[in-house]
C-alpha cells in the first residue's frame, strides 16, 4: 500500500510522449521549462494571476504554475509551440502578428493557447466571448484591443499586406514578432541552459533594519549542495550602482543597514536541485527592525533618519523652474483655482519578472539580461566589477515589457558577481513578490497647484509645489526632479510660472523612471483644474485648452521658443466632433438615467523627447558583405515598443533599399554601437536619426563609387549593387572589394545627439530638441450608487510629426492608455501589502474599451522624416481625461488617485448623491 | 517527500490517517500560499478519485462531489434556484482556475472573499467530512469557523456537498463587486434565491453576503422580512445588516462595504425575482 506514485511522470507533450522525474510538488510550468525545454510557457507570477503559464491539460486551458507535475500523469499537455502545427493556432499566429497584438510578447503563448481553447468551441466569437476568455492573462503593453480584434477575426482573411518597400510611414507588421507568435523568443529567464546554477537573495524583511550576518561558513558546510554564497565582502568593485553620474548611492549588497524591504544582503548559489529545497529562513542573519519614515511627511519631519547621510533633510534634489512672475500674476487674476493631489506608488507590472543568464568567455563575463539599457548596464558593472569595459559585454535577451524599470540594473551584478565567484554559468530570476518588492516605481506625488485667468479665459499665473517620494535611492528620481517643473504646464502658453519639485528619501523601494517621468502625476493635477478653471470662467473646457495651447513662436515656461512643430493646437482640434457629439450623447443618457450617469473629459499632454538638457547621443553601424548581404547594428533595445522596425524603416528609406532586405544584429554591446537606452520616449528620434544618418551615408558611399546622382535608385543583389541613375545602369561587383574588420566591403557609422541647451538657475534654457503633442478623449459610466467606473470609450489625437509605422504608433498609444486608466482607477502599490498581481491590479482585458487614434502630423524638423517621439505622451493625458470624465458626470473632483469604488462612492455621498 | 495520488477515496483516506499530509486538487490555492517555498512533506492529490468527482442527483437534493471544478458546475445542467452558484463559478478567477480550481477546495481555503460560499449558503449547502473512523455532515455555516479555519479534524477529507432540492420556482443570482472586470478578488459579493409566488411576492427568501465578515453570512432578519414584499421594491436596512462586520482593507473601507452591499443585495433580488 505504502508505495509512493512513481517517480517517472508520463505525459503527452505537444503530441509526443514525454517523460520527466519532478520533485513532489513540482509546479507543472517549472517541470515543463527546466526537464521538458518548453520555455514557450512563461513565468509571470507563480500564482494563477498573470495567466503567462496558460497551457492546455486534456484540451482545457490551466495555468501550468498551479498545477502539480505529476498531475499531469497520462494526461495530454500542449503549448503554443506544439499548437503550432495545429491549423487553427496558425491562423491565429497570422491574426496576432497582422494585428499588432504582440509587442514585448511575453503573454502572447498564454494568449494564443487560451484562445486556441476558445476558437476550438466557437470559432467566430464575439468580443464578450474572447475576454471572457482572456480575462485571466494579463497584458501591459497592447492595451488588449489588437488582441482582442485578432482572436475575432482569426479565421477571417488577412488585412492586406502593406505593399512596397516597407519605407517610413508603411504599417508593416512589426520585423521582430514571427518569434514572439510562435513562442520560440527567448527573455531573460529563457536562456541559462538546464541545469544551470540558481542564484537565490537574501533580503530584508523590514522596510529598514540594521543586521549582522552569522556563522555562514557553518551553514554552508551543514548545506553542501551550495556552491557559493556572496555579501557585500565579495564585491570585487565598489559595492555601488546607479544610473545617474554622481547618484551611484545603491548597493549592490547591504552593509549594515538596509533601506528597504527586500534589499538583499547576500546571495546563495546552488543546482537547481539543492535550490529548491533549501529554506532560506535558516541562513544566519540577525535582523534588527529600526524606526523608518515611509512617506515624505514623516521622511521630511524634523529628527526624522537620514537616509543618506549627504542629503539633509532627506532631499535628494530640488527641480526648479520660473518665468515672469507668478504670485503677482495669480493676485492679478480674475479667477483663481486650486488643489492639492496626491498620487501613490504605482508598479510596472511588466509580465516578465527580471532575470538574466551569465557566465565567463575567457576574461570576459558575459551577461544575458532583459534591459532596457545595455551600455548603462556595462557601465554600472564596470564600477561594481572593477573591471574595464572590454571585459564586460552585455548580450540583452527579449524583454517582457520594461516601462522604465528596466532601465536599472536589477539581476545583473549578481549574475556578474556570482559568475566571476564561481567561474560557472549561472542564472537569476525574480519572483512575482521580489521584483515588486525590488525593482523601481513611479513617484508618490503630492502636488499643490495654483493656477489664475483671466475673465477673458486667458492662464494668467501658475504656481506648482511638488514633493515626490523617491525611495530609498536616487535611481532616476533626479529627472523626475527636473522634468516636472519643465512640463508642469502643460502645452500651453503661461508668461508667469514658477514650478519646484523635491525627490525626498525614504525608506521605500526606490523610485525611478517609469513612463512619463513624473509628468503624467502633475498632468492629473494641472489637466483637472483646468477643467475647473474653465467651469468658474463658463468656458467650455476644449475652447478654454485651445484658447491657451501654446502656438509656434510663443515660449514655452523654460523660453524656449519653437519655430515650427508645436502640433498640441491640432490634437485638440482633432477631438471637436467627437467632443460635441460625446457630450451631446452623455447629456441624452443622463436626462433619462439617476443612478448610472455618463461623462465626457478631455485633457493634454506634451514631452520632450530624449534626456533634459544632456547630450544622449546613439550612434548605427551598418555594412554590405561581399554577397550583398545588407547588415544593421542595431544597438536600440526593443522593450514592445518596435525600435528593430522603425529603426530599420528609417535606415532602409535613408539608403532606398527595401527594409525586408535588411539583417539585424544586436543589441549586443561587443557588435553594436551604443544606441543609449530606451527611455524618453528618445528612440524614434534619436537613434531613428542616427539610422537615417548612417543609411545616407551608406548610400553616398555608393553612389560615389558610380558618379551617381542623389535621386538614384539602388538594387541588391547577390554579390553586387545595382545603381539607375536618369536610365544609365552601373553595377557595382562587392567581390572585388576589401572587407573591413567587420567582414564589410561598404559600411557606415553615424551619430546623432539631439541639439539641446542647458538650463540656468531658473530653468530657461533649450532642454529638449522636440516635444510631442497628445489630447485625449475619454467617456465614462459611473455606477453612483457602487461607485464603480466603466470607461466606455477613448479617442486619442497624438501629434507624432510623422509616423514611421502607423501600426505601431497605434499600438503605443492603446498601450499607454490601459497604463494610464490604471493609473487613474485601480493602480495602488503598498510596500509589503501589494507585492502580487491580485492585491496589486492592472487592468484585464475587460477593462479596457475601443480606443480611436488620431495621429497628428505636424512635422518636426529635428525629427528623422519630422518624426518625434511617443512612448510617454501616451499615458500622460489618460489618467487626467478620465478624471475629468468623472468630473461631468457626477461633479466630484476626485484629487487622489486611484479613484478606487470606495473612494468615488464616498465622495459621491459627501456630495450628496443617494 | 513523496507524492501521492491514490484511485480511491478509501487510500487516500488511508493515508491520511498515517500521517498528515498537505492536500490538493486544483493547486489554485495551495500553489499562491506556498510561493517560492519549498514543499516540508508528503502531498496528497484528490483528482484522480472517481468518487468525490461530478454532479448527481438523488431523490432528497443534489450532491456535488469533493473534486469538482467551477467550470463543471458552471456548465451543468441545474434548477435556477442554482443560478446565483453557476453565475459565482464564472467569476472564480479565470477561466483556467475554473477549470482546475475545485469547489471543495474553495471551502477548505475558507478565505472570507471565496466567491464560492455565499451561493452555497443560499442553497443551504451541508458538507460531507469523510475518514476512515465514518462520516459526517455539517450545515455549511458550521464548517466554516473563521478566516482560513475549518471544522475540518485531522484524517478528515470533505469528500462532497450535500444540497436540498430547492423550491421548483425559486431563483439564484450573485453580485460581485470588484475594481476591475476579471480575476478579481471581491470587495464584496452577494448570493440570494428567491422564489415568488402567483402575485409576484417573494415567498422564498435566502440572502448571503461574502467579504463582508470572516465567514460569509447569511442574513436572516432581512430573509423574514422579505416575504410578502415584491423584489422590486425591497428595502435593505441597516438593521438587516447587523450579522456583518466589515473591515478596512486595500480594496475599500467598511462603511463603503455596508453602503455597497445593501445596493448589491437590492439588484441582486430584483435580478433574480425579476420574470
Amino acid at each position: 500500500m505504502d508505495r509512493p506514485a512513481t517517480p517517472v511522470t508520463e505525459f503527452t507533450l505537444n503530441g509526443t510522449s514525454a517523460r520527466a522525474t519532478p520533485q513532489p510538488g513540482e509546479r507543472l510550468s517549472r517541470m515543463l521549462r527546466e526537464r521538458c525545454g518548453a520555455r514557450e510557457v512563461k513565468v509571470g507570477c507563480d500564482a494563477g494571476d498573470c495567466g503567462a503559464c496558460t497551457v492546455l491539460v486534456d484540451g482545457a486551458p490551466v495555468c501550468a504554475c498551479l498545477t502539480p507535475a505529476h498531475q499531469v500523469a497520462g494526461r495530454r499537455v500542449d503549448t503554443l509551440k506544439g499548437l503550432a502545427s495545429d491549423p487553427m493556432t496558425q491562423k491565429l499566429s497570422d491574426s496576432f502578428l497582422a494585428h499588432g497584438a504582440a509587442q514585448c510578447g511575453i503573454c502572447t503563448p498564454g494568449m494564443m493557447v487560451a484562445a486556441t481553447a476558445l476558437l476550438r468551441e466557437t470559432p467566430a466569437p464575439t468580443e464578450a466571448q474572447v475576454q471572457d476568455t482572456l480575462g485571466g492573462v494579463l497584458c501591459r503593453c497592447t492595451g488588449y484591443r489588437k488582441i482582442i480584434q485578432a482572436v475575432m477575426q482569426a479565421g477571417a482573411p488577412l488585412p492586406t499586406p502593406v505593399q512596397g518597400d516597407g519605407h517610413s510611414g508603411a504599417a508593416i507588421p512589426r520585423l521582430d514578432g514571427a518569434g514572439k507568435v510562435a513562442g520560440t523568443e527567448a527573455y531573460g529567464d529563457d536562456v541559462a541552459p538546464i541545469g544551470t546554477l540558481e542564484i537565490l537573495l537574501v533580503g530584508a524583511p523590514y522596510p529598514r533594519a540594521s543586521f549582522t550576518l552569522g556563522d555562514i561558513e557553518s551553514w554552508h558546510s551543514a548545506n553542501p549542495g551550495v556552491v557559493a554564497v556572496l555579501t557585500a565582502a565579495d564585491v570585487p568593485g565598489r559595492n555601488r550602482f546607479g544610473v545617474m553620474p554622481g547618484f551611484e548611492d545603491q548597493p549592490v549588497f547591504a552593509e549594515t543597514e538596509t533601506r528597504f524591504r527586500g534589499e538583499p544582503v547576500a546571495a546563495i548559489v546552488a543546482p537547481p536541485e539543492v535550490a529548491a529545497t533549501l529554506d532560506l529562513s535558516l541562513f544566519p542573519v540577525t535582523w534588527t527592525r529600526l524606526d523608518a519614515v515611509e512617506n515624505v511627511a514623516d521622511a521630511t519631519a524634523p529628527g526624522a533618519p537620514l537616509l543618506h547621510p549627504d542629503r539633509a533633510g532627506n532631499v535628494m534634489v530640488t527641480g526648479f523652474v520660473a518665468c515672469g512672475d507668478a504670485e503677482a500674476a495669480l493676485a492679478a487674476s480674475d479667477v483663481v483655482v486650486e488643489g492639492r493631489y496626491a498620487t501613490p506608488f504605482v508598479e510596472h507590472a511588466y509580465i516578465e519578472p527580471e532575470a538574466g543568464y551569465a557566465h565567463l568567455d575567457g576574461d570576459k563575463v558575459v551577461v544575458h539580461a532583459c534591459t532596457q539599457a545595455p551600455v548603462l548596464d556595462r557601465d554600472g558593472l564596470q564600477m561594481v566589477l572593477g573591471l574595464s569595459p572590454d571585459r564586460i559585454r552585455i548580450i540583452p535577451t527579449g524583454v517582457g515589457g520594461g516601462f522604465g524599470s528596466k532601465l536599472d540594473m536589477s539581476v545583473q551584478p549578481y549574475l556578474a558577481i556570482a559568475a566571476l565567484k564561481t567561474g560557472q554559468p549561472v542564472r537569476l530570476a525574480y519572483s512575482r513578490v521580489q521584483s515588486m518588492q525590488m525593482s523601481t516605481k513611479r513617484h508618490p506625488s503630492e502636488l499643490y497647484l495654483r493656477i489664475g485667468a483671466s475673465a477673458d479665459g486667458r492662464l494668467k499665473g501658475f504656481a506648482l509645489q511638488g514633493r515626490f517620494n523617491t525611495g530609498a535611492y536616487a535611481s532616476w528620481g533626479p529627472t523626475v526632479a527636473n522634468r516636472v517643473p519643465v512640463h508642469g504646464s502643460g502645452p500651453y502658453f503661461i508668461r508667469d510660472y514658477r514650478a519646484e519639485a523635491q525627490g525626498i528619501h525614504t525608506h521605500c523601494p526606490p523610485s525611478g523612471a517609469f513612463r512619463g517621468f513624473g509628468v503624467p502625476q502633475a498632468a492629473i493635477a494641472q489637466e483637472t483644474l483646468f477643467d475647473e478653471l474653465a467651469e468658474k470662467l463658463g468656458m467650455d473646457p476644449l475652447e478654454f485648452r485651445l484658447k491657451n495651447a501654446l502656438n509656434t513662436g510663443q515660449p514655452t515656461v523654460c523660453g524656449q521658443v519653437f519655430t515650427q512643430g508645436v502640433g498640441i493646437r491640432a490634437c485638440l482640434e482633432a477631438l471637436k466632433p467627437d467632443w460635441s457629439r460625446e457630450r451631446a450623447a452623455t447629456e441624452a443618457f443622463n436626462a433619462e438615467n439617476t443612478v448610472l450617469k455618463r461623462g465626457v473629459g478631455i485633457a493634454a499632454g506634451w514631452y520632450g523627447c530624449g534626456n533634459t538638457s544632456l547630450p544622449n547621443p546613439s550612434t548605427i553601424k551598418c555594412g554590405i558583405r561581399a554577397d550583398g548581404t545588407l547588415v544593421l547594428h542595431q544597438g536600440a533595445m526593443d522593450i514592445g515598443q518596435g525600435a528593430n522596425t522603425v529603426i530599420t524603416q528609417l535606415f532602409a528609406t535613408a539608403l532606398g533599399i527595401p527594409t525586408h532586405r535588411i539583417e539585424l544584429i544586436g543589441p549586443d554591446t561587443d557588435l553594436t554601437p551604443d544606441a543609449g537606452k530606451t527611455s524618453a520616449s528618445r528612440q524614434t528620434f534619436v537613434t531613428g536619426n542616427a539610422a537615417r544618418l548612417a543609411g545616407a551615408a551608406l548610400r553616398a558611399a555608393i553612389l560615389t563609387r558610380v558618379n551617381a546622382g542623389p535621386e538614384a535608385t539602388l538594387t541588391l543583389g547577390q554579390g553586387r549593387i545595382h545603381v539607375t541613375d536618369n536610365g544609365r545602369a552601373h553595377v557595382i561587383d562587392l567581390s572585388d572589394l576589401p572587407t573591413d574588420a567587420d567582414g564589410y566591403v561598404l559600411g557606415a557609422s553615424e551619430t546623432y545627439d539631439p541639439p539641446t541647451k542647458p538650463l540656468d538657475k531658473n530653468g530657461q534654457g533649450v532642454p529638449y530638441a522636440q516635444f510631442g503633442y497628445a489630447a485625449h478623449l475619454a467617456v465614462v459610466e459611473i455606477d453612483t450608487r457602487l461607485g464603480t467606473i466603466r470607461p466606455l470609450r477613448f479617442t486619442a489625437a497624438h501629434d507624432v510629426g510623422h509616423a514611421v509605422n502607423p501600426a505601431l504608433v497605434e499600438g503605443q498609444v492603446e498601450g499607454g492608455i490601459a497604463q494610464g486608466l490604471g493609473m487613474a482607477l485601480m493602480e495602488e502599490y503598498i510596500p509589503g501589502r501589494t507585492d502580487n498581481l491580485h492585491d496589486y491590479l492592472i487592468p484585464t482585458i475587460g477593462d479596457v474599451p475601443p480606443i480611436e487614434t488620431l495621429i497628428i502630423e505636424d512635422p518636426d524638423e529635428h525629427g528623422p522624416y519630422g518624426a518625434k517621439g511617443l512612448g510617454e505622451h501616451a499615458l500622460i493625458p489618460t489618467a487626467p481625461a478620465l478624471l475629468n470624465a468623472i468630473r461631468h458626470a457626477t461633479g466630484v473632483a476626485i484629487r487622489q488617485t486611484p479613484v478606487t469604488p470606495a473612494r468615488l462612492r464616498a465622495a459621491l455621498k459627501e456630495a450628496g448623491h443617494d | 517527500m513523496a507524492y501521492h495520488a491514490p484511485a480511491s477515496l478509501k487510500e487516500a483516506l488511508d493515508r491520511l490517517a498515517e500521517r498528515d499530509m498537505r492536500v490538493v486538487a486544483g493547486g489554485t490555492d495551495v500553489y499562491p500560499a506556498q510561493g517560492a517555498a519549498p514543499f516540508g512533506g508528503d502531498i496528497l492529490d484528490l483528482t484522480r478519485i472517481a468518487a468525490l468527482q461530478g454532479i448527481s442527483r438523488a431523490a432528497e437534493g443534489w450532491r456535488i462531489g469533493a473534486t469538482t471544478t467551477w467550470t463543471q458546475i458552471a456548465r451543468a445542467d441545474l434548477p435556477p434556484a442554482f443560478d446565483g452558484l453557476r453565475a459565482a463559478a464564472r467569476e472564480v478567477g479565470s477561466i483556467q482556475i475554473q477549470n482546475a480550481g475545485t469547489v471543495a477546495g474553495n471551502l477548505c481555503n475558507a478565505s472570507p472573499a471565496a466567491d464560492g460560499v455565499p451561493p452555497l449558503l443560499t442553497l443551504e449547502a451541508r458538507v460531507e467530512l469523510t475518514s476512515t473512523t465514518g462520516q459526517r455532515v455539517l450545515p455549511l455555516a458550521e464548517f466554516l469557523t473563521g478566516v482560513r479555519r475549518t471544522a475540518l479534524q485531522p484524517g478528515e477529507l470533505v469528500s462532497a456537498l450535500l444540497l436540498p432540492n430547492p423550491p421548483a420556482h425559486a431563483r439564484g443570482a450573485f453580485d460581485k463587486l470588484g475594481a476591475r472586470r476579471y480575476l478579481v478578488i471581491s470587495i464584496a459579493m452577494v448570493a440570494v434565491v428567491i422564489g415568488c409566488d402567483a402575485q409576484g411576492r417573494i415567498d422564498h427568501a435566502c440572502v448571503a453576503v461574502g467579504a463582508c465578515s470572516p465567514v460569509a453570512q447569511r442574513l436572516s432578519a432581512l430573509e423574514c422580512d422579505l416575504i410578502g414584499q415584491r423584489p422590486e421594491q425591497v428595502a435593505v436596512t441597516p438593521d438587516h445588516l447587523a450579522p456583518l462586520s466589515p473591515i478596512d482593507d486595500i480594496r475599500g473601507s467598511a462603511g463603503y462595504r455596508r453602503d455597497a452591499v445593501a445596493e448589491q443585495i437590492a439588484r441582486a433580488i430584483r435580478t433574480a425575482g425579476g420574470q
